[in-house]
Formats: C-alpha cells, sequence, structure tokens
C-alpha cells in the first residue's frame, strides 16, 4: 500500500515456505509473510488455524521444519527468544506479566538497569529513560508508579515500552485487545500508529474483525495451516475476511429466534455486595436471553457470581422459579437449575489437566453416582453425549482439556453446564477469545435454549452480540443497573450512554 | 491402545510399584535375615503406623493441602492414654476418647485452614510444636508400659507363625474404605479438582471448605488411632513417641506419586511408596545402619521424590507430545 511503496520497499521481517509439524499434526504448511516498516499487518485465522505456531516462530520459541526466516533479507535462525529478542522481535501478550512490586520503569529495565558507580541502579536515568519511552508512545504514565493495580491496557503499554528499549523493529501484538475497554482500545490504536509513524512493522491478531478493518493495511489469513492469502485490506468487506476465514459462507451470526417470554425463571431483588454492587434488581422469564451489558469493571461478572453464590450477598434476595437460593451456596443453586458458565474459563470453568470426560463430569457427581461410588459408565456416556452434541473437536473425550483449542475448551464449558439441565443459564463472556465460527455456533446454542424455555443471561463486552442476541437489555454502570432496554430501542447509542454513565434510563 | 500402555508403562505409581518389588526380591535374595518370617512381621508391624497415616494424608495432598502434625497429634494421644491409664480409667474407655481427641485435634487444623484462610502447611508447622508440648504437659516424662496384655498382644503379634501382624487385617480394611472413597466415589472425585483448580471446583459447585474440614478431621482420627497402635505396639506411652513420623509419611506419600501441588497421584502408588521406604528402613536396621543415618537416607528420598514424579511425567508428556501433537492453539 502506499505506506509500503513510499517508504523502504524492502520487508523488514520475512518468512518464506515455512512448514512445522507436532508429530501427525502439520500446524503450519509452507507459509510465507512479509512484514514491511510502517506497515501493520493483520494475521486472521480461526482458533487451530496455526497462528500461534506462527507467532511462536517469530518469536524464536519454535523452530521451523522447513523454511527460511529472513530478517533484513540474510536468512536467520532463532535459538531462543533472546535471539528475536536481540534482532528486534518482540511479542506483546493479552496479558502481560510484569513483576507486581517494582515500578514501571524498573519492569522495562529490569535485569539492564543503568548503573552508577560501583555498579548501584542509577534510578534517575531509569526514570528518564522511560519517560522519554512513554513520550515516544503519546501516553501518560507515571514511571515511578508500581505495577500493581495497573490495568491491563496500562500493562500492555509498559510491555510495548519495553520492546522500544530493546531497539524493537517488528512488533507482534496476539490478541491485544480481548480484555479491553473501547476507550482503551482507541489508546492503543493511537500507540499503534505512533509505532507506525516511527517505522515499525506491527503484527496484529484479532477475532475482532472491524479492529483489524480500522488499524491493518493488510492481512493474512491462515487456514488449517495454509496460507490463503496476504492481501490488501481495501476493497475488502468483513464477509470477504471470513470466506477466507472460515472457508465457506457463514451462517447468520446473530440467530436470534423470536420467542414468547413465559414464567420469571431468574428473579433477583434488591441485591447489594458492599462496595461492589448495590441494590441490584431484574427478572428474567422462561424463554428470554437477557443481554447484561456494561464497561469492564462495572460490576456485572460480580453479580453472576453472588446470584449463583460463588460470592455471599451483604443484602437482597435471589429467587429460582419462585424458590429463594441460598446465600453463598453453589451446590443449591445448582440444585434449584441455575448454572453458570464464568468468565474465565481457564481458571474459573475448567481443570485444565482434567481429561474433558472428567470436567464435563464434574457438574454430575450427584447424577451419575450409584450407591453412592461413581458409576462411570454413566459418566462416560453422559459426558459424551453431551460432547457430541456441542461438536466438540477431540482425539479422545480421555484427553485433557488442555489440549483443545480455546473454542473447544469454551464448547466443554457450555457441555459441562448444559448436562445439568438448567433452567437458568448464565453465560459471562460466552464468546470472548473464540474465532468467528464458533461464535455463531454459541449463539446459535443459546438461541435454542431460549426457544426450549430456558432463561438466559448472557454478560457480554462485545456489544454487536448483545443488539444481535438479547430480547432485553440491561446496563451496569459503577455497581449500579442504570438502564433497562428493550430490543426495540437497543442501539450501541444508548447502551453505551447508560454505560458510560452519561444517562439514567 | 499400545501407544497409551507406553505412556502408562511411565507414570510413577508404576514406577514406585515396580522398585518396590525389585528392593523385596533382591532382598530377598542377599540381605541376610530379610526372608523370614519373623522378620518380615517386624516390617510389616514398623511400617504399619506410616500406611495409617499415609491413608488420609494421600487425600489430603490430592486436595492440595498437608497436615505435619500428625506425628504430634499421634504422640498427644499415646500421652493421654498413658496418662488416663494411670488414672485408673479402663482401657475401653481410655481410647476413645484418645480417638476423639484426634478429631479435636484435626478440626483445630481444619477450621485454622478454611475459616481463616491461612496455609496449612504454616498452620500445621505450629500445631506439630502446640500439640507435641501438651503432651509434654500431660505425661511429663514418664513412660507408662503397663497396657492390659491382650491388647499389647494383638498390636504387636502375628498369627501363628505367619508373616502378618494381626493388625495388618484391620489396615487392610482402612485401606479399602480408603481406596475407594478416592478413586470411586464423586467426593474422590472432586478431590482432585480441588487440588487441581480449586476455584474451577468451587464453580462447579463443590464444597471446598467442607471437603477440606472433613479431610483434616479424619486425618486427626487416623493420627491417634496411629498413637494409640504405637504405644500398644512398642509397650510405651511417652511424650515424644513417633516424632519425626510425619517425615516419614510426606516422604512416602509423595514417593508414590503424589503431587505436592495436589491434583495429582494414586493411592496405590502411596502405599507402594510407604512399604518401599519400611523395607529400606529394615534392610537398613539388619544391616546395623544407625537410626540417624536412616533419617539422612528418608531425606534423600523425600528430595527424590519430589523430584523422579516430574521427571516421569516429563518424560510421558514429550511422548504424549509426540504422539497427539501439543495441539495448536489459537
Amino acid at each position: 500500500m502506499t505506506h509500503r511503496s513510499a517508504k523502504d520497499p524492502a520487508p523488514v521481517l520475512a518468512l518464506r515456505g515455512i512448514s512445522k509439524s507436532f508429530g501427525a499434526v502439520r500446524a503450519l504448511r509452507d507459509v510465507s509473510l512479509d512484514l514491511f516498516p510502517g506497515e501493520v499487518h493483520a494475521l486472521a485465522g480461526e482458533n487451530g488455524a496455526g497462528k500461534s505456531t506462527l507467532i511462536k516462530t517469530l518469536a524464536g520459541v519454535h523452530r521451523p521444519d522447513s523454511g527460511r526466516v529472513l530478517l533484513d533479507g540474510e536468512p536467520v535462525a532463532f535459538h531462543g527468544p533472546a535471539d528475536a529478542r536481540d534482532a528486534g522481535i518482540a511479542v506483546i501478550y493479552q496479558e502481560p506479566t510484569l513483576f507486581p512490586d517494582l515500578s514501571i520503569a524498573e519492569n522495562i529495565f529490569m535485569g539492564r538497569q543503568p548503573r552508577r558507580a560501583l555498579g548501584r541502579i542509577d534510578h534517575r536515568a531509569t526514570r528518564t529513560a522511560t519517560a522519554a519511552l512513554m513520550h515516544r508512545l503519546g501516553v501518560e504514565l507515571d514511571p515511578d508508579r508500581p505495577a500493581r493495580g495497573l490495568s491491563i491496557a496500562d500493562q500492555q503499554i509498559v510491555e510495548i515500552a519495553k520492546a522500544l528499549s530493546f531497539e524493537a523493529r517488528v512488533l507482534i501484538m496476539d490478541e491485544p485487545t480481548a480484555a479491553l475497554t473501547g476507550s482503551e482500545v482507541a489508546r492503543l490504536f493511537r500507540v499503534v500508529r505512533a509505532l507506525r509513524e516511527q517505522g515499525a512493522a506491527v503484527l496484529f491478531i484479532s477475532h475482532r474483525l472491524e479492529e483489524i478493518f480500522r488499524i491493518c493495511e493488510r492481512v493474512t489469513t491462515l487456514r488449517d495451516g495454509a496460507l490463503i492469502a496476504g492481501e490488501p485490506l481495501a476493497g475488502m468487506t468483513e464477509e470477504d475476511l471470513v470466506r477466507r476465514m472460515v472457508g465457506r459462507e457463514l451462517d447468520e451470526l446473530y440467530p436470534k429466534q423470536h420467542v414468547e417470554a413465559g414464567e420469571v425463571a431468574l428473579s433477583v431483588r434488591r441485591l447489594t455486595r458492599e462496595g461492589v454492587f448495590t441494590d441490584v434488581s431484574f427478572e428474567v422469564r422462561c424463554g428470554e436471553i437477557v443481554g447484561m451489558a456494561g464497561l469492564v469493571g462495572a460490576g456485572r461478572t460480580e453479580v453472576a457470581r453472588a446470584v449463583f453464590g460463588v460470592d455471599r450477598w451483604d443484602a437482597g434476595e435471589v429467587e429460582v422459579a419462585g424458590r429463594a437460593l441460598v446465600n453463598g451456596a453453589p451446590s443449591t443453586a445448582m440444585a434449584a437449575g441455575l448454572a453458570l458458565v464464568p468468565e474465565d474459563r481457564r481458571a474459573q470453568g475448567l481443570v485444565m489437566g482434567m481429561s474433558i470426560e472428567r470436567n464435563i463430569g464434574l457438574t454430575g457427581l450427584r447424577a451419575t453416582r450409584r450407591a453412592g461410588l461413581m458409576d462411570r459408565g454413566a459418566e462416560r456416556s453422559r459426558s459424551l453425549d453431551w460432547a457430541v452434541r456441542l461438536q466438540v473437536k477431540y482425539a479422545r473425550i480421555a484427553d485433557a482439556v488442555s489440549t483443545l483449542s480455546g473454542g473447544n475448551q469454551q464448547k466443554v464449558v457450555l457441555a459441562k453446564w448444559l448436562a445439568t439441565g438448567p433452567s437458568v443459564l448464565i453465560v459471562d463472556e460466552p464468546t470472548r477469545g473464540i474465532d468467528v465460527g464458533t461464535k455463531a455456533e454459541v449463539h446459535r446454542l443459546l438461541s435454542a435454549l431460549a426457544a426450549d424455555g430456558v432463561a438466559v443471561l448472557m454478560i457480554s463486552s462485545d456489544l454487536p452480540e448483545i443488539l444481535g442476541m438479547a430480547d432485553r437489555v440491561l446496563v451496569m454502570h459503577e455497581g449500579r443497573l442504570t438502564a433497562e432496554i428493550p430490543r426495540s430501542d437497543a442501539t450501541e447509542e444508548t447502551v453505551m450512554a447508560a454505560a458510560t454513565g452519561r444517562a439514567a434510563a | 491402545m499400545a501407544d497409551s500402555a507406553l505412556a502408562r508403562a511411565v507414570r510413577w505409581d508404576t514406577v514406585v510399584g515396580a522398585l518396590l518389588i525389585v528392593v523385596l526380591l533382591l532382598s530377598f535374595g542377599f540381605v541376610d535375615g530379610f526372608g523370614n518370617a519373623l522378620n518380615l512381621s517386624f516390617l510389616i508391624g514398623n511400617t504399619l503406623p506410616i500406611a495409617l497415616i499415609a491413608l488420609p494424608m494421600t487425600l489430603l495432598v490430592v486436595s492440595g493441602e498437608i497436615d505435619l502434625s500428625v506425628a504430634s497429634t499421634a504422640g498427644l494421644s499415646g500421652a493421654v492414654m498413658g496418662a488416663l491409664w494411670n488414672q485408673g480409667l479402663p482401657i475401653e474407655a481410655v481410647i476413645p476418647i484418645c480417638l476423639l481427641l484426634g478429631v479435636v485435634c484435626g478440626l483445630v487444623n481444619g477450621l485454622l485452614v478454611t475459616r481463616l484462610g491461612l496455609p496449612s502447611l504454616a498452620v500445621t508447622i505450629g500445631t506439630l510444636a502446640a500439640y507435641r508440648g501438651i503432651a509434654q504437659i500431660v505425661l511429663g516424662s514418664d513412660a507408662v508400659t503397663d497396657f492390659p496384655s491382650p491388647y499389647l498382644d494383638f498390636a504387636a503379634g502375628r498369627i501363628g507363625d505367619t508373616f502378618v501382624p494381626y493388625a495388618l487385617l484391620p489396615f487392610l480394611a482402612l485401606l479399602a474404605v480408603a481406596v475407594l472413597a478416592l478413586h470411586a466415589t464423586p467426593f474422590g472425585r472432586s478431590l482432585f479438582a480441588t487440588g487441581a483448580n480449586d476455584e474451577a471446583a468451587r464453580f462447579a459447585g463443590v464444597r471446598v471448605k467442607r471437603q477440606k474440614l472433613i479431610l483434616f478431621t479424619v486425618t486427626g482420627l487416623m493420627a491417634s488411632l496411629t498413637g494409640v497402635f504405637w504405644a500398644l505396639h512398642y509397650a510405651s506411652a511417652r511424650f515424644d513417641n513417633a516424632t519425626g513420623l510425619e517425615l516419614s509419611v510426606v516422604a512416602a506419600v509423595l514417593l508414590g506419586g503424589i503431587d505436592f501441588d495436589g491434583g495429582k497421584g494414586t493411592l496405590g502408588g502411596a502405599i507402594a511408596g510407604v512399604f518401599l521406604l519400611g523395607a529400606l528402613q529394615n534392610v537398613m536396621s539388619l544391616g546395623d545402619v544407625s537410626a540417624q543415618s536412616q533419617i539422612v537416607v528418608t531425606g534423600v528420598l523425600l528430595v527424590l521424590s519430589v523430584l523422579g514424579p516430574r521427571v516421569a511425567r516429563q518424560i510421558s508428556a514429550a511422548r504424549a507430545g509426540r504422539r497427539t501433537a501439543s495441539a495448536p492453539t489459537p
């Protein structure tokens, strides 16, 4: 594109015919990629398409079985992440890992602080250098602030500053926006544009297509480890890109069916947890999908946790089908027909080292026992049944869930909860970090559940998902429910106004 | 499937079981005085205290916790047993009181861990010192030896001229209960989940705190049962009975492949670890190795037992990796 031809036409980093296999699985097949200075290049593909392997090859974690990596036109072989870093390649991960008790400046210069006489650390020089990096990025962050308490967005900025301090010329950003709010994404994009102006090559990975179109000039799409295209984004539509990723026309992303709402299934009255959320009241009826929107930190997840009983509430009451729930007791909530698909599937939804079979079985320990003992046959058939119904892709049901891709892990979490036959299903960020094909499947599933009379409460930070799926939208702002918007009136504007506290409904 | 059998072959509990058999065979062949029935009954009798406590300890470590106060609880039970017997209480009343005391000791540990959210390692190091201190206050430096002979005979005797101590029989019954509890009940299944990821367990409706409280309480009960057995087996109730036994129990359980971080292991492995340790101690005693040197060996085994399973797991992970290809994630 224009950026490229105006500046240096030679790619700073290039992959030529890279293949990489793990055992019988070919993760990458003959992949070539050119990253040019001053260009933001998107890497698109479904979960399991080989994006991670490609990134790890660029970052020196994996060594390709065949093919060449060219840096400034010269072949190089990275023997580890340090080699790649020294060559000016930096990876910014979705959730950075900083030392929480060290300051921002100390984190950036960890292990290579400027020194004064006698080997003492020159704190002033460290601070000045950090401030200069922040200035280059156009971000205001106090170098002396401890990393503890920084938002994920700020932590990413620190990682980017660290990469700059290594003179990084290639930045690989692996789903950097997955956990960011709208304004944080806007700031990140300003930083990315600043990097681009300074001549860096950026490889940008995101499941959010609109972001790819907003920030990137070209896109390379991976499908099943093979390269589909490395082409300009200008003139391409989202549908074009999805077709390249999925290899077929995608079914409707928001297959919402109209269902007449029935009896009240979940009733939350004046629920309060001190300092977290206050006076939250709402109902969800059988057959309804109720969306819950709000900014990250507005208290949505916390309300769901309290309703399910993982946290205690301080005041208020929760009823499922007219029966009051016990405070702080998930097992009684489950018995009453409530299910919660939690926000963080790795930490809360799954036991990663356990098999698919046993993870799904965990919610059925009471249901599948015989004379007090486990009935393994019953457990297996229950788990298999649900894994098949949700079309989880796995080799063996006894394999650990950690071997599955993110989208399939999420399906296991859903299977685990649907197997309990819930009358009320709360899903918290049900499609975060999963690819567009699986996303459509999850939406179809939620829609079908509602049609079967299940009451669904869907917490999501993905506004199009809320608008596309919900019969009603509840909006939270700073621990309070600020609006309840029927489907017909719900637009990005009305929901965001309530979420940011600009309008009281 | 052939390749999964291969992967199972490097499972650590299988390794320990094989190692136990090798050690036994070598000892039968090369160690004088090892193979006769009397020595074998000694071996088993002396290993039973470790084995008894290893049963609940295995469950506890699987759930991600540990109890280092078990030897002190055993000592306290022995001391109270001696003191009450000296007071003239009938043995039929003394033993239940001691067991009840063990329940209380375990409950205290459990409440401190679950209600106050303290780490069990720290809590039980504290109660390790406290329970032993109370034992000394209760009995001083006395040694009580004159328990009724039917009880002493049961705890120290063997069936006829066989290698089977009487006490092995109730132990086998308890072992069966523990194996069922860990490997065949919903309770046991949820322990593995808790040990691997207690937050995910809680989100799946597992009552994690109640579960841990039960485990600590049962551990206290089993520790006091061991204390009673110890006093009768060696015909001596002293405040310092079973001192250092927690080291042997933890070493044996970890040696048996129970992951110190929780969530992994089998009772079969743990019991193989217990008797491997017991056999080594027996062989060393026969070879006139001093008690101090035996502790060194136990310590080295403890370190190896933390190391061994990790190495085994890495080997089998490498094999699995070659087989299924560490599935590429997004």
